[in-house]
């Protein structure tokens, strides 16, 4: 056989090669169709839920709804029969209340625990407590509610010597609890994500535990120490069933930690069940379903400015 | 030269992570004002070596060392302040390592760690340190900038001014050059031999021939033992007493 058509026998099986489509590429196709529409689907999911509690609530937010009223005043009375009055001051100073408190308490304890399990706990202990403030964080909130509501209650009237033990301080603390384990995961996974070769640099010079970590650890974390506080906040925010078992629930400017208060979640679960739809009633709720959307929304961009800003200085 | 007592007494130093040796009764002395090079292969236990002069197994649980280090005839391995030696005695590591703050702050960190405050002190301190480690004019105009911004070879020579902004003693390299480009090279090791007239220093390479440009005496080590310590000359032109060295110098193994 001569030379060149051995050669062209050859290139034209590479050729076929070439031009052949294996069962890797038809995988290939589908996943990631499938992955395409999974990433999609997520997003349709967010804006038909923006869209549906837009439409309920919009109407009503812009046409019959006294919105100076709605932000200024005190009075929450949608079911009263001849005067109903739309007011949610006293259920925001309720949630930034209750939130506030929440963040007071959970901040040392998460940033505290995620110090420790990062940087001083090590092998079995440091897995152990991993599991468990992961298993903390899996507690539904109705549980914690019924922490509020049957364990610190009697314990706040007894300690503090008031008649009440459902309120700000108590929906705080168990606030504060509740948030503290997802802050202290997320806040650990951004400590453990500062390379080892940064710590061995500085104590090679001489600094001591603690001066590494204040001075370097922390400092190269603080993007992801930023977002497990602001995720805390966004928990404090949209949390229900807790605050609404130990807050009180009572309609409230809070002048000392123990007072009862309202919050706007707990606002919406207890009352949505008994309106009428399209009622105004039913249109206020949906306004405060949009304004705590607006929040949220409002906070996670700052989270994702603040993370921005300072990641350009990389 | 070498006529005063030794600044750095090693005796019968073992290292050992879990069950495996990476080094097995090393002896051996560093005299002050000296480049004291260690050459060998990889997992020789030059590394080992350099980590166990500043008790970094305090790092590493499953790092234990036994033997005696002297520094300036005190027994590292007894005494009180870790920090206080790990002070006087500069660490440079393979890989540069800015830490995430700006220059100035990387070579001011040790001195503020110190208790130096004052501002005008410092300045000094950072502008001393960067002349020295032949950084300076790349970066005066740019000090609030982030050190991680540097390049590779950039970085390793502010490593090198951090290191020297303890004030140290005696200055361990551990193969300095793995990152940086040639010319960098050459003048980081143009800066040692500076550097030499006022502190000692420990050379850690796996470039034969930087030993021979830089070193005094030289060290070789193989499979985490020491095989022989000489005058740099000698090891290279030939005079050594043990075939092994001879044949790793001339490039016959490794």
């Amino acid at each position: 056989m001569p030379a060149d058509v051995q050669g062209d026998r050859l290139s034209s099986s590479i050729a076929t090669e070439l031009n052949t489509r294996g069962w890797d590429w038809y995988v290939d196709r589908v996943v990631s169709i499938g992955v395409f529409a999974g990433g999609v689907s997520a997003i349709i999911f967010i804006i038909g839920i923006f869209v549906f509690v837009t439409r309920e609530g919009l109407d009503f937010a812009l046409g019959s709804l006294d919105l100076k009223e709605f932000f200024t005043s005190i009075n929450w009375r949608p079911t009263s029969e001849r005067n109903p009055t739309y007011g949610i001051l006293a259920l925001m100073t309720g949630t930034a209340s209750v939130t506030g408190l929440a963040m007071l308490v959970s901040v040392p304890f998460s940033l505290g625990a995620a110090i420790y399990i990062a940087e001083f706990a090590s092998g079995r202990t440091r897995e152990s407590l991993k599991v468990l403030v992961e298993l903390l964080a899996a507690i539904p909130s109705v549980v914690w509610g019924f922490i509020g509501m049957s364990i610190m209650n009697p314990l706040i009237i007894e300690m503090f010597d008031v008649p009440v033990g459902l309120s700000v301080l108590n929906a705080g603390v168990i606030l504060g609890l509740m948030a503290a384990p997802i802050m202290t995961t997320i806040a650990e996974d951004a400590l453990k994500a500062v390379p080892d070769s940064y710590r061995e640099a500085a104590e090679a010079m001489g600094a001591t535990r603690w001066q590494v970590i204040f001075r370097v650890v922390l400092p190269a974390a603080k993007n992801g120490l930023m977002a497990a506080i602001l995720l805390g906040v966004g928990r404090g925010f949209g949390e229900t069933m807790a605050v609404l078992m130990a807050s009180g629930h009572a309609i409230n400017i809070p002048t000392s930690p123990f007072d009862s208060v309202r919050a706007i979640t707990a606002t919406i679960a207890a009352e949505l069940g008994d309106t009428a739809r399209g009622s105004d009633h039913y249109g206020v709720l949906f306004t405060l379903g949009i304004f705590l959307f607006v929040i949220t929304f409002i906070i996670n961009l700052i989270a994702d400015v603040v993370v921005k800003g300072v990641g350009r200085q990389k | 030269m070498v006529d005063n007592a030794p600044k750095l007494s090693v005796r019968n130093l073992s290292v050992r992570y879990g069950d495996k040796q990476a080094l097995n009764g090393i002896s051996l002395d560093v005299f002050p004002n000296e480049i004291f090079g260690i050459i060998g292969p990889a997992n020789s236990g030059k590394t080992s070596f350099l980590r166990a002069l500043n008790r970094m197994e305090e790092f590493d649980p499953n790092m234990t060392v036994e033997g005696d280090i002297l520094f300036e005839g005190q027994d590292i391995t007894a005494i009180r302040n870790v920090y206080a030696l790990r002070r006087k005695v500069g660490v440079v590591f393979p890989l540069p390592v800015g830490l995430p703050m700006s220059i100035y702050e990387n070579v001011a960190f040790a001195p503020k760690l110190g208790g130096i405050k004052k501002k005008a002190e410092l300045d000094e301190i950072v502008e001393r340190c960067l002349i020295r480690a032949a950084l300076w004019d790349e970066v005066k105009d740019r000090l609030n900038a982030l050190g991680s911004l540097l390049s590779g070879g950039q970085q390793q020579r502010l490593t090198i001014a951090r290191a020297l902004s303890q004030n140290p003693e005696l200055l361990l390299l551990d193969e300095f050059s793995i990152a940086v480009d040639p010319v960098t090279t050459m003048r980081i090791e143009d800066v040692l031999k500076e550097l030499k007239e006022e502190i000692t220093i420990v050379l850690v390479t796996n470039l034969v021939q930087q030993a021979r440009r830089l070193a005094d005496r030289t060290a070789f080590f193989l499979e985490s033992e020491l095989v022989e310590t000489a005058e740099t000359e000698e090891l290279f032109s030939g005079v050594v007493k043990d075939q092994r060295t001879r044949d790793y110098v001339e490039g016959r193994f490794g």
